[in-house]
């Protein structure tokens, strides 16, 4: 039980979250099932007409499809490349601490340099990309990777993978701090082979921070916006319009703002089911493990 | 009167004329710009310079974001209690600025010498339902820009004055393997593509609306121009990378030396014809008005001028109006015509501009000048723009056909 105390001196920051989320969380609510304009801020109330429209929408399907694809694609491969770098750099390596200091460096760039150095690097006329695959043979011709809708995303989410594997691979490298030694090394004395002592000893250790990782990283590509705005602003032909992209074009282009509302909802929405699913099955992985 | 009166009145005296010379001293303008074609970010900088200079009481702050933000930033500062005074606004957005009530109807301030003084095709940009909502800067159009050496090296001796000849000539540099893409456009999903598309409807004499202000550019010119757009992509004459392309992507194959033809704004002609630094085609550019196609038109234009207005919100109405009749005078842009063609109409009288460095590009203007081609003046543009740039991509991109897509455009304008 929190004494009193406790609760008075909590409440400044329960007032300060309050204002600073609660009360823009209730307008986004209410603004959704309203169909105000932005800079109008009355709108009539429409119930869930707006939500019925986005469900029916082929727009809103198919920036979900756009939103999945670029979530799940990332975090998974985030996830194994982390892992693997992760579990490298806890090896007794020459220069291991350097290679940890440089495994910062993308993570620490801002997303907005990040994707604007991807862009210099996917151009279809001098971009590095192009020499170096026309260069080595593997293609004939510089071609355009965020020109074209069928790589556009796969372009994107590789900028997106390179710039945040590394946050994963620090996580690991953190748990893997606290596997205790003697663990380790009676697993080996008992004859476990590599995989076995993974399996048995490593990734119970790790699985609480690699949980909390995949669960960040989950929410960060469900609301994707800035890559993809820098780099391909939705295009070419909607082929990497996301919810956030599709959100921002609703309420600050078109000026439809409780639509905007509506479809950022829906993405919080989808947001918590993905999580919760992820938690489910992480919390079921250590009692198998 | 006591000394002590004397004192106190001289002070409060004192404070008054302090306090007013302080409140004069501290008019802040707050000014939105573009940082891309047309004027630098310098040479607003300049200006503004020159005018704080001219009025020591006003201080102007400037900020600079690329068109892309330009119409997002002026809608989401109408609520904010310290917003602009001044905005840099493109010439389809009055309407819905004036429907939403973000810009403020001037009219009653236009002159009659600012009135006469300007081209008459210029007020198209800043007018809506016979209300003036600024004044009329970087009037512009997209115009061929064409590679003289190119040309000459093809043994193509005369500029092509139609779109078909344009293609003629483009597919006589494919052939002789001068140029593996002799054509580049601005055709990323982008308003961009629309300006390049309405040049291309103008040829074809198409029309976006119909007279009751449905959408009509699914048929007639408006589908001649996708079908022309679609097929020099198909026949390899049209840049493929033009579909990740803006102006400034154009502008930069085309100062390498990697196209012989492009479609762009008359930013580009200094920059690619005299400025060594940013060309390697420096005194082989030539410009001209975009051409027509035969039995539809003679020229082809887009209306992509922009004006300067005053927000609603703003609270320092008269000195911004000051201000945008400064930048806008005759004697400034006469100044900076290597960055934009003035909109005035003694400009062009001028043989300092007509015979200058800059007299090919202003020849060219003269010709656009008079007949604009408008993009549509509705208060929802953003909408219909964005689903006719997506699906017109989708034609570029080969997912289907012309047709289908000028119609899934249509029917997302429709609500169907």
């Amino acid at each position: 039980m929190l004494g009193r105390r406790t609760l008075l001196l909590l409440l400044p920051l329960g007032l300060g979250l309050l204002a600073v989320i609660g009360w823009p969380l209730v307008q986004t609510v209410w603004l959704s099932f309203t169909d105000a304009q932005l800079g109008d801020a009355t709108g009539n109330f429409v119930g869930l007409a707006n939500y019925a429209h986005a469900l029916r929408s082929h727009g809103f399907r198919h920036a979900l499809q756009v939103t999945l694809t670029f979530s799940l694609s990332t975090v998974i491969i985030e996830m194994i490349l982390g892992l693997l770098i992760g579990l490298l750099l806890d090896l007794p390596l020459r220069g291991r601490n350097i290679l940890r200091g440089l495994l910062l460096i993308p993570w620490a760039l801002p997303t907005v340099i990040n994707a604007m150095a991807w862009r210099v690097i996917y151009n279809p006329d001098f971009g590095a990309l192009n020499a170096l695959l026309t260069q080595t043979g593997i293609i004939g011709a510089y071609r355009s990777w965020l020109g074209e809708p069928g790589v556009a995303l796969t372009a994107i989410a590789a900028a997106d993978i390179w710039k945040t594997f590394p946050f994963v691979a620090l996580i690991t490298l953190a748990g893997l701090q606290n596997v205790p030694r003697e663990l380790k090394e009676a697993a080996l004395i008992d004859g476990a082979n590599a995989w076995g002592r993974f399996r048995a000893v490593i990734l119970p250790a790790i699985i609480t921070p690699l949980t909390i990782a995949a669960v960040l990283r989950i929410i960060d590509t469900i609301k994707v916006f800035d890559i993809i705005w820098i780099m391909t602003r939705g295009g070419p032909a909607n082929a990497t319009k996301s919810l956030s992209i599709m959100v921002y074009e609703q309420a600050f282009s078109f000026g439809n703002a409780g639509y905007g509302a509506a479809i950022a909802l829906l993405s919080v929405a989808i947001s918590v089911v993905l999580i919760g699913g992820y938690m489910r099955v992480s919390r079921a992985q250590p009692a198998t493990a | 009167m006591s000394r002590t009166a004397w004192l106190a009145c001289t002070c409060l005296v004192g404070l008054a004329v302090a306090g007013a010379q302080h409140a004069r001293a501290n008019t802040v303008l707050h000014g939105l710009f573009m940082a891309q074609a047309g004027y630098s970010e310098a040479d607003v900088r300049k200006m503004t310079d020159a005018y704080t200079k001219l009025h020591p009481d006003v201080t102007v702050d400037l900020e600079f974001v690329p068109y892309e933000s330009l119409h997002d930033k002026i809608v989401l500062s109408k609520g904010s209690s310290h917003g602009y005074d001044v905005v840099l606004f493109d010439v389809i957005w009055p309407a819905e600025f004036a429907k939403k009530h973000i810009l403020m109807d001037v009219t009653s301030r236009v002159s009659p010498a600012i009135n006469d003084g300007l081209e008459p095709g210029s007020w198209t940009t800043v007018t809506y339902q016979d209300k003036r909502y600024g004044l009329p800067w970087l009037v512009d159009s997209k115009f061929l820009f064409y590679n003289k050496a190119i040309m000459a090296k093809a043994g193509i001796t005369e500029v092509p004055t139609t779109w078909p000849d344009v293609i003629k000539d483009a597919k006589i540099i494919k052939d002789k393997g001068i140029l593996q893409y002799p054509l580049v456009w601005s055709w990323s999903q982008a308003e961009a593509m629309i300006c390049d598309y309405t040049v291309l409807m103008s040829a074809y004499n198409g029309s976006f609306l119909t007279a009751d202000g449905a959408p009509a550019f699914q048929t007639g010119g408006g589908l001649d121009a996708l079908n022309f757009m679609v097929a020099t992509m198909k026949d390899g004459t049209t840049n493929p990378h033009s579909t990740e392309y803006l102006e400034e992507d154009v502008r930069r194959v085309f100062s390498a030396g990697q196209a012989a033809f492009a479609l762009n704004w008359s930013y580009m002609w200094s920059l690619a014809q005299y400025n060594a630094k940013e060309s390697k085609v420096t005194g082989q550019v030539g410009v001209e008005v975009s051409p027509g196609v035969p039995g539809r038109s003679k020229i082809s234009s887009v209306n992509g001028a922009m004006g300067l207005g005053i927000p609603t919100s703003s609270t320092n109405a008269d000195a911004a109006w000051d201000y945008i009749t400064y930048l806008t005078s005759q004697p400034v842009e006469d100044a900076y015509t290597a960055d934009a063609i003035p909109s005035w109409k003694a400009s062009f009288q001028d043989p300092k501009l007509m015979d200058g460095d800059e007299g090919p590009m202003a020849r060219a203007m003269e010709q656009a000048e008079g007949q604009l081609f408008p993009r549509p003046f509705v208060p929802n543009y953003q909408q219909f723009s964005a689903a006719l740039q997506q699906n017109i991509q989708q034609a570029l991109l080969g997912k289907v056909t012309p047709k289908a897509a000028l119609q899934a455009a249509a029917d997302s304008i429709n609500g169907d």
